[in-house]
């Protein structure tokens, strides 16, 4: 069985997005040999649907913009939940990684005086996203790869070898982080064309997997969003930090089915757009809440007029931030005032000349027409909240990116948590993959080099790697119910009558136990029904069979998906479930308002049973255990950016005069 | 649909190898044939009657209108021309047609010109008859040599395109006379020939060469903003560059048959003023 | 909302050999083929391989022939056929193939290596760069390509001739090419690299024909052969066949 391919290497990067590749071309830049590991072909990652832009306080449009102001919006738009020392570090860091962009070949827009346009966006007091028309992520993307395929060209001239140095491996998975005691020595991956195994043998493993939307049932994200790298990292015995923070975007596609939780982007409502129910009433005017009501128009009247004139006027509710607009939406739809697909209309059609709309809104406009036969020129679109991002993730130190607990372990991007507290802010998570990606890389690389000598290096336990390969094998030869109860079931005789779950039927059902029961709006009962629920599709998912062979077979890479999105998933739950107050990206019902008390609170979660041994785990109680823990107080430079008004709104009693 | 039951025409296809095994050449259900098979009929009517027309030596001038195949007429046979678009410069020996000496450079324009080639390549060449349909050649080695590598010249008939061009305008500015050399008169001929030469040189600008030559050859377009200015205008026409190539195809030969009625006499050229 | 029962035929198979299968499936209002595909997989055929990610027609993924046109699964709308046509689904024709719908296009990842990279200016530092909007607009027109190899599958260069592939680097990457031509601050001509020469002598500009099939079947709607091809040919020809611009530059005068 353990006659498996291994390879060895520095560094193995998993994950080809922003931050995997950026982190793979720091770590083979300080002279690590690297490989990069990813399910995708390479430059087809996640990465790619990012439109907005890259946040970096550059100051090309307006000169007033800093990093401490930049720091000051990411601290707010997380409600100062964020890891304060990297939303410092993003913040003074991201203007170097965009410029570096540029001596790599990126191309974004310019200003007049021929520097690097930056635009507006919610939540930013400056203009402050560089951008490629709506298509930054794809340059982002493209840029980091041919940087790489330069590097590879130039230890191609040396050493007659493109991959001698560093080394894409496309379209493989990873199932298991191997371990050596605390430390990594490894990972166990997959070929998804063949199903061949194979070993990654380093002492330095980067997680840079992306998110977790695959787990719920309305997202904007793509089929690589399993929750890969959080359910890595907790394995390999990593905690996962405030998982409860689920960034739900208010305006996504809900019809046609194929493209439903596809996003509309926010500027459709900065431009003009308005939202109507079925009965064509603007219902966001009864949604503003107190806080807001200063700042927000309370007649049509006067939020049609702020779009001419913004200085005399308050803007229209519409313009709320997104878990008000997201909250509102989801409300009017289960009074029974949704739009036919079970969404709201958000209009422009009657606002604005159809040949405004296709220059402002160009590439919306071509995404209706495409995908929907929509012309929103003519008619309303029919819009819903969409599953977008996770702001919680691996919990990580600051500087640098280390996995807590896991030497040798790191991560950055969306799989690492903290950065962004609980609301990410449009256009951060592009430089925070820059910014993380190279620290993830630079460490990766210093920690692998400082492991010199004879025996230096952790070695691979082959007892983990035939664990890691029956594991993998195990929908090949999946049985009926009575063979499953315990973990020496492996193997044994089918002798069920049943016929073996369909690995589609369960992850469709994990998609609307999360989105119905864990979504948007949370209540304690529902949360205790989702857990139910996750224990009910866990035991069934160890019966996850499939058909044919191990050549790129789509329905098994799915069944070993499975397990990674039902630990994160029940991440979620458990956390949301204790977290009781509403923040950001958590909204409990029950709890509607924002504690002070749970500020310097973090949730961290961790596996039961520490061995990462799955099969021992008792499907009822569950396999995540919940810490409860006290966060280090902001540095004391950094609290003083802020006016205390502002401060006392978030901060304890004790923390503001220590 | 096609079916795989045509025989293996090429060495190294859709059908070879490595490929996903389906013996079709083709799957597509569209009429794909239809684009090809309409270029490669209208090209070809269009040989038929210029070869015939080039070849005839006579009816090409009918005062103050001269056939746009037989401008400039360059041998002591061209007819007399008052303060017309004829040059001795060939002298008695050229024996044959006049037209072949100067029909040369718009043919070499449009033989060598992106969009005939695109046009010919696929409609005669079947190289490839259609996008996704397999070509039935065994060995393709495209413009890499002789003969095609000569396409590369194109830039040069462009410059005698545009020397021709300019004849060819001097021939309409002569037919704002009457029969008689009167200045000061229009005729229909005179319409046909105004409707032509701007053909012409629209089909003549939006060439991709002028396209090159203009603006395209630079780096940097903010260090030459008159250029720049140029080319974006040259771009504009250069995306009708097929419509232009078919529309002054057939307006040249209009013309040319316009002449021909009024010289042979089948035609009186009405005259406006 | 309504639905009814198409009809499908899809490439089953492998490098060994395959088929067209047939298979009758339910299609509702709004999908497009790769929903089709995806409920396939979901109640038919759970190992039917097909390659795909973003389903928005941004990362180039899901590429395959329908009704014997290339073409992304997740752009193409059922409603774009009649329901009583049957639809036939299969991998792309010019790569090997490796399971169903799955192709190998590695060759891509090949000739993408032997394109050299952008050459930064020296001595100008990072956040130092200067661009002026209209010279960045025309290579930005080429990144907006997301490299769904279409053009790469459709071109009969190497779709018809497998031994012009070691030769001919394909639309994609010669627009690579014309990319960083283009590029205002490429510095390949101090390195003494010459990309306009390269482009004919060592990326097989020459086996295009310019019949436009590249351009035709790019999802991004990008000008390949009109912005990028045919103005490198140009761009060659200024180098090689152009005794004008070879005097020129025997005199001295340096063009821009």
């Amino acid at each position: 069985m353990s006659v498996v391919d291994r390879q060895e290497w520095d560094v193995v990067v998993v994950g080809a997005g922003g931050a995997g590749l950026r982190a793979a071309i720091e770590a083979r830049e300080r002279g690590a040999r690297t490989a990069v590991i990813c399910k995708s072909l390479f430059g087809k990652a996640h990465t790619v649907m990012a439109e907005g832009g890259i946040a970096a306080a550059m100051g090309n449009v307006n000169s007033g913009d800093n990093w401490q102001v930049h720091f000051r919006d990411t601290m707010r738009g997380g409600k100062f939940l964020n890891q304060w020392r990297m939303a410092e570090l993003h913040a003074r860091e991201a203007p170097d990684r965009v410029w570096e962009l540029e001596t790599w070949g990126a191309l974004f827009d310019r200003t007049k005086d021929g520097r690097i346009s930056q635009r507006n966006f919610g939540g930013h007091e400056y203009p402050r996203l560089a951008h490629v028309g709506d298509r930054t992520g794809l340059e982002l993307i493209r840029t980091l790869q041919q940087k790489i395929v330069s590097l590879q060209q130039e230890d191609m001239k040396e050493t007659g070898d493109y991959e001698s140095r560093l080394k894409v491996y496309q379209e493989c998975t990873v199932t298991r982080i191997l371990k050596d005691g605390e430390r990594v020595s490894g990972t166990f991956c997959y070929e998804r064309e063949s199903g061949r195994f194979f070993v990654l043998e380093a002492p330095s493993v980067v997680i840079a997997t992306g998110g977790i939307g695959k787990s719920f049932k309305v997202t904007s994200n793509s089929w690589e969003y399993t929750g890969d790298g959080h359910a890595l990292a907790l394995l390999a015995g990593a905690p996962l930090l405030n998982m409860e923070f689920v960034q739900f975007h208010p305006t996504g596609m809900v019809w046609p089915p194929s493209v439903k939780g596809i996003l509309v982007t926010e500027s459709v409502r900065g431009d003009g757009g308005v939202l109507r129910n079925s009965d064509g009433k603007r219902f966001m005017f009864d949604y503003i809440p107190d806080v807001f009501k200063e700042k927000y128009a309370q007649s049509e009247d006067e939020g049609d007029r702020w779009y001419e004139d913004p200085d005399h006027n308050r803007r229209p509710p519409e313009l709320l931030p997104r878990d008000e607009v997201a909250r509102a939406i989801n409300s009017e739809v289960k009074a029974g005032r949704g739009s036919p697909h079970g969404g709201v209309f958000l209009d422009v059609s009657t606002r604005m000349p159809a040949e405004v709309i296709k220059r402002r809104l160009p590439s919306m406009y071509h995404q209706f027409k495409e995908l929907a036969d929509v012309d929103i020129t003519a008619e309303a679109m029919e819009v819903g909240p969409t599953c977008h991002y996770v702001m919680g993730g691996i919990a990580v130190e600051s500087d640098t990116a280390a996995a807590r607990g896991v030497p040798g372990l790191f991560a950055a991007g969306e799989v690492a948590g903290g950065m962004h507290g609980s609301n990410r802010l449009g256009g951060n998570s592009l430089s925070d993959l820059l910014v993380f990606g190279r620290r993830a890389g630079w460490h990766a690389a210093e920690y692998a080099a400082g492991l010199t000598g004879e025996g230096a290096r952790p070695p691979l336990d082959e007892t983990q790697i035939d664990a890691a390969a029956a594991e993998a094998l195990r929908p090949f030869s999946a049985e009926g119910p009575e063979a499953v109860p315990t973990a020496s079931a492996d193997g044994a005789p089918a002798s069920g009558a049943h016929p073996p779950e369909n690995p589609y039927t369960l992850h469709q059902e994990l998609q609307q136990t999360m989105n119905d029961l864990v979504g948007i709006i949370r209540r304690e009962a529902e949360m205790e029904r989702a857990l139910e629920k996750l224990a009910e599709l866990r035991v069934r998912a160890r019966r996850a069979g499939v058909e044919g062979h191990r050549q790129f077979n789509p329905g098994w890479h799915l069944s070993l998906d499975l397990r990674n999105m039902l630990l994160v998933s029940e991440c979620v739950a458990r956390a949301a479930l204790e977290r009781e107050e509403s923040r950001g990206g958590h909204t409990r019902e029950d709890h509607p308002a924002m504690e002070r008390s749970w500020r310097r609170i973090n949730l961290l979660c961790q596996l039961t049973d520490p061995t990462g041994g799955l099969a021992a785990t008792d499907p009822v109680a569950g396999q995540i255990d919940l810490v409860n823990e006290t966060t280090q107080p902001i540095r004391p430079d950094l609290l003083a950016l802020f006016e205390k008004e502002e401060l006392v709104k978030y901060l304890a009693e004790e923390e503001l005069y220590e | 649909m096609a079916t795989g039951t045509e025989p293996h025409l090429n060495s190294g296809g859709v059908r070879t190898g490595t490929r996903a095994a389906i013996a079709a050449p083709h799957l597509r259900t569209d009429r794909w044939w239809l684009a090809p098979a309409a270029t490669a009929a209208g090209l070809l009517a269009f040989v038929v009657y210029s070869t015939w027309r080039a070849f005839s030596d006579a009816h090409y001038y009918a005062a103050p209108y001269v056939s746009p195949f037989y401008s400039p007429c360059l041998a002591e046979r061209c007819g007399t021309m008052h303060a017309g678009p004829n040059a001795d410069l060939f002298g008695s020996w050229w024996a044959i047609s006049p037209a072949i000496i100067i029909l040369i450079f718009p043919l070499g324009f449009r033989l060598t010109c992106y969009y005939y080639r695109k046009a010919y390549y696929r409609g005669f060449w079947a190289s490839p008859p259609a996008c996704a349909v397999a070509e039935p050649h065994k060995k393709y080695t495209g413009e890499t040599r002789f003969p095609l590598i000569l396409q590369n010249i194109h830039r040069y008939f462009f410059y005698a395109a545009l020397l021709v061009a300019g004849i060819l305008t001097y021939d309409t500015v002569l037919s704002f006379r009457d029969e008689h050399y009167n200045w000061g008169h229009m005729g229909l001929g005179t319409l046909v020939f105004l409707v032509n030469i701007t053909l012409i040189w629209a089909y003549t600008l939006s060439c991709h060469s002028c396209r090159h030559i203009v603006g395209g050859k630079l780096k940097h377009f903010s260090q030459h903003p008159v250029r720049y200015r140029m080319w974006q205008w040259v771009g504009k026409l250069n995306a009708r560059h097929m419509l232009l190539a078919w529309a002054s195809l057939v307006s040249v030969a209009l013309a040319d048959f316009y002449v021909y009625l009024v010289a042979s006499g089948a035609f009186d050229d009405p005259r406006f003023f | 909302m309504s639905s009814y029962e198409a009809r499908f035929k899809v490439w089953r198979g492998d490098v060994k050999g395959g088929g067209l299968k047939d298979f009758e499936v339910e299609v509702n209002d709004g999908e497009v083929v790769l929903d089709i595909i995806h409920r396939l997989q979901a109640t038919q055929a759970p190992d039917l391989a097909v390659r795909w990610n973003c389903k928005a027609g941004k990362c180039g993924s899901c590429s395959a022939e329908i009704n014997g046109r290339p073409r992304l699964m997740c752009m193409t709308r059922m409603s774009v056929f009649t329901r009583e046509e049957t639809i036939t689904v299969t991998p792309l024709r010019a790569f090997p193939v490796v399971r169903d719908l799955v192709t190998d296009v590695g060759f891509n990842y090949d000739k993408a290596r032997e394109v050299p990279a952008f050459v930064p200016p020296a001595g100008v530092g990072p956040g130092e760069y200067r661009m002026m909007q209209e010279d960045v607009d025309r290579s930005q027109e080429f990144r907006k390509c997301i490299e769904c190899f279409l053009c790469q599958d459709t071109c009969h260069v190497v779709r018809d001739h497998e031994e012009n592939k070691p030769a001919f680097a394909g639309p994609r990457f010669l627009m690579r090419v014309a990319e960083l031509d283009m590029h205002p601050l490429d510095a390949a001509a101090d390195s003494g690299l010459d990309r306009k020469r390269t482009a004919q002598d060592e990326h097989g500009l020459g086996y295009c024909n310019i019949t436009k099939c590249c351009t035709e079947v790019c999802p991004e709607g990008i000008k390949i052969t009109d912005n990028a091809l045919i103005p490198l040919k140009e761009r060659a020809v200024d180098r090689k066949y152009d005794p004008l611009v070879w005097l020129g530059s025997k005199i001295g005068r340096r063009r821009t």
